[in-house]
C-alpha cells in the first residue's frame, strides 16, 4: 500500500463513523432541547426562551402541576401495558402456527399480519373511527380508553409476529432434534428448549410493543374521544402553549428508558458470560 | 433491545439463515394458535377498511349535517379528489424527499454500526432507539424551535445570506426536514440489520478485486443491504405519507398541508365531512399500496412477506 492509498485507507475508514456521530447527534438534537426548555421561565409558552429566572427548577419541582397532564401519562402507561400484554400473547401464538406449521391459508394469514404495518396510520385510525362510531356505537360502546387499547393491540400484534418470527426462523432445529432424541416430550422439548431460545425474542416484541403504543398519536387521536394520552396531552395543548412540565415527563421517560436498556443489556451479558 | 433491528430482520432474514421449512401438519394445533390473533385482526383491522368504504360511498341527507344514508355514491371519490389533489402530489412528494434524505444520512450511520463500532456498536443502537422515548410530538416541537426565525439555524444561515426568505418554519423545507427526522430510525434499523449479517470478509475480498472504495461500495456492499434498504424505504415511506404532525406542527396554514390534514379536518372540523373523509383515506390507501407493490416487485423478494 502507498502511502497515499494509505491516508485515502485511513480517511474512509474514519469518514463513516464520522458521519455516523454527526447523525447521532442530529438525532438527539431535539431532546436536548426538550430537556433544556424544561428549565425554562417562560411566560406564555414554552417556545422561545425567557433570559429572566431561566434556568429555574420549579417545573422538576412540581411535575403534576398542570390539570391532566400526569392523568393523560397513566392512561397511555396502562394502555401500553394491557396493549403490549394481549398482542404480546397473541402475537407469539401467531408467529409459531406461520413459521411452525403448515396449513392451508398460511399464506393469507402472512398476508394479513403484513398488510397492517403497510396501511398508513391515518387510514388505520379513520377505518377504527367509523366502525366505532357507526359500526358499534349502536351497541353503546362509546370512544374512549377501551378504543384505545384495542386499536393499539392491533397495530402492535403485527410487529409482534414480525419480530417473534425473525427469532423463531433463525433457530438452529438441531436443538430441538437433541432435546427429543435425549427422550423429551413435545412438551418438555418446548417449555424447556424452544421456549427460553425464542424468549429474547417475546421480551424485544414486548418492549417494541409498549414504546410504539407509548407514543402513538395519529391512531389514538382517532380513537380516543374525549380521554387524552401523553401524546395527545401535548399536542391539544400545543396551541394553547405546552407546559414545561410536560418536557419534564417527556425527558425522564427518555432517561428511564436508556436506564432500564442499559441494566437489561448488563444482565444479559452476565447471565451469557458463565456459560 | 435489539426488537427493532428484528424489523428490519426478518424481512430479509429468511435468505441468509436458511430458515426450516415448517414439518408439522396444520391439524387443529395450528388453527388453534391462530384463531383469537386473527380473529382480532379480522374485527379491528378488515372490518374497520369495510365500514371505512361503505363510509366512503355514503351521502348526506340534505339538510341534516352529519347525518348520512346508505348509498353508492362514488362521486364522493371525485369531490375528495378534485378537491384535495394538490395535497396528494405533496404527500407523495414530501415522503419522496423525506426517503431520499433519510436514506442518505441512515446508511453510513448503519454501515459504521455494523462495520466501524466494534465494542460500541450496542451502545450506538441504544442512541438510535433512545429519542423514540421522549414523545414524538415533543421532538417536532423541538424542531420547531430549532428553526424558528431566532433559532439558530435560521440565524446562521441569514448571516450567510444564503437563505431565501428569511424563514424555514411554515415552509415545505421544515414539513420535509420534519418527516425525515422522525422516520430516520426506521431507514437506519433495516439497513443496519442487513449489513450486520452481510459477511465482512466478502466486502475485503470487493475491495481486493475493485481496490477502490467507491466500486467496492457499489458493486459488493451496497447489493448485500438491498433487503434492508427496501424495507427502510418502506417503513419510512409509508408513514411519511400519511402523516399529518409535521405539516401541522411546521408547515403553513395552506400551502404545506397534506393528504393526512385533509383527512384529519373532514373528519373533525367539517359538519358532514364522513364520507370525503373516508374517500381520501381509501384513495390513499390504494396508491401507497399500488406503489408499494410496484416497487417490491421492481426491487424485492417474496421474503418481504
Amino acid at each position: 500500500m502507498s502511502t497515499g492509498q494509505r491516508l485515502k485507507f485511513w480517511f474512509a475508514e474514519r469518514f463513516a463513523m464520522i458521519v455516523a456521530l454527526l447523525v447521532l447527534f442530529y438525532l438527539f438534537l431535539p431532546v436536548l432541547y426538550t430537556f433544556v426548555f424544561s428549565f425554562n421561565n417562560y411566560k406564555k409558552s414554552n417556545i422561545s426562551w425567557n433570559p429572566e429566572g431561566s434556568p429555574t427548577l420549579e417545573h422538576w419541582q412540581n411535575p403534576c402541576g398542570p390539570p391532566g397532564l400526569c392523568e393523560s401519562l397513566g392512561t397511555s402507561i396502562k394502555v401500553g401495558g394491557i396493549a403490549t400484554l394481549v398482542a404480546t400473547v397473541l402475537g407469539t401464538m401467531l408467529a409459531f402456527a406461520l413459521v411452525r406449521h403448515r396449513f392451508k391459508g398460511r399464506g393469507a394469514g402472512n398476508i394479513l399480519v403484513f398488510i397492517p404495518m403497510a396501511t398508513p396510520e391515518i387510514v388505520l385510525g379513520a377505518s377504527l373511527l367509523t366502525l366505532f362510531v357507526q359500526g358499534f356505537g349502536q351497541y353503546g360502546l362509546k370512544l374512549g380508553f377501551w378504543t384505545i387499547v384495542f386499536a393499539h393491540i392491533m397495530f402492535c400484534i403485527s410487529f409482534v409476529v414480525v419480530t417473534v418470527k425473525a427469532r423463531l426462523q433463525s433457530l438452529d432445529p438441531r436443538l430441538e432434534e437433541a432435546a427429543q432424541d435425549l427422550y423429551a416430550g413435545p412438551g418438555s422439548t418446548f417449555w424447556r428448549v424452544t421456549f427460553p431460545l425464542v424468549l429474547p425474542g417475546i421480551v424485544s416484541a414486548a418492549l417494541l410493543s409498549f414504546s410504539l403504543s407509548f407514543d402513538d398519536f395519529i391512531i389514538t387521536n382517532f380513537v380516543s374521544g374525549d380521554t387524552s394520552t401523553f401524546p395527545k396531552f401535548v399536542y391539544v395543548s400545543y396551541l394553547r402553549g405546552i407546559p414545561a412540565q410536560a418536557n419534564v415527563i417527556g425527558f425522564s421517560m427518555f432517561v428511564i428508558a436508556v436506564l432500564l436498556v442499559v441494566v437489561g443489556q448488563v444482565i444479559g451479558s452476565r447471565r451469557r458470560s458463565p456459560a | 433491545m435489539s426488537a427493532l433491528a428484528h424489523i428490519g430482520g426478518s424481512p430479509s432474514g429468511t435468505s441468509t439463515t436458511a430458515a426450516p421449512e415448517p414439518t408439522k401438519r396444520g391439524g387443529m394445533a395450528a388453527y388453534l394458535l391462530l384463531l383469537p390473533g386473527l380473529i382480532w385482526l379480522l374485527v379491528f383491522f378488515v372490518a374497520p377498511l369495510v365500514q371505512l368504504a361503505t363510509v366512503s360511498l355514503q351521502s348526506q341527507f340534505p339538510g341534516y349535517p352529519g347525518y348520512y344514508y346508505r348509498n353508492v355514491d362514488f362521486g364522493n371519490y371525485g369531490r375528495a379528489i378534485v378537491e384535495y389533489w394538490p395535497h396528494f402530489v405533496r404527500s407523495l412528494l414530501f415522503a419522496g424527499l423525506a426517503t431520499f434524505f433519510a436514506f442518505v444520512l441512515a446508511y453510513p450511520l448503519a454501515y459504521a454500526m455494523a462495520f466501524k463500532a466494534g465494542k460500541w456498536r450496542g451502545v450506538m443502537m441504544i442512541c438510535v432507539i433512545a429519542p423514540f422515548f421522549t414523545s414524538f410530538i415533543l421532538r417536532t416541537i423541538a424542531w420547531r424551535q430549532i428553526l424558528s426565525d431566532e433559532g439558530p439555524v435560521v440565524s446562521v444561515l441569514n448571516f450567510l445570506h444564503v437563505l431565501p426568505g428569511g424563514h424555514i418554519t411554515e415552509t415545505w423545507v421544515a414539513v420535509v426536514a420534519g418527516l425525515t427526522y422522525n422516520f430516520l430510525p426506521f431507514m437506519v434499523l433495516p439497513i443496519y440489520a442487513s449489513l450486520e449479517r452481510a459477511d465482512p470478509k466478502i466486502i475485503e475480498a470487493g475491495g481486493d478485486l475493485y481496490a477502490n472504495g467507491f466500486t467496492t461500495f457499489r458493486t459488493v456492499t451496497l447489493p448485500m443491504s438491498m433487503p434492508g434498504v427496501l424495507a427502510g424505504t418502506l417503513l419510512t415511506f409509508i408513514p411519511a405519507a400519511g402523516d399529518y404532525v409535521n405539516a401541522e406542527l411546521l408547515g403553513s396554514d395552506i400551502s404545506t398541508k397534506m393528504v393526512g390534514n385533509g383527512i384529519e379536518s373532514q373528519f373533525f372540523k367539517v359538519l358532514g365531512g364522513y364520507p370525503i373523509a373516508a374517500a381520501l383515506s381509501f384513495t390513499l390507501m390504494a396508491v401507497i399500496l399500488a406503489l408499494v407493490f410496484l416497487y417490491v416487485r421492481r426491487y424485492g423478494t417474496e421474503e418481504l412477506l
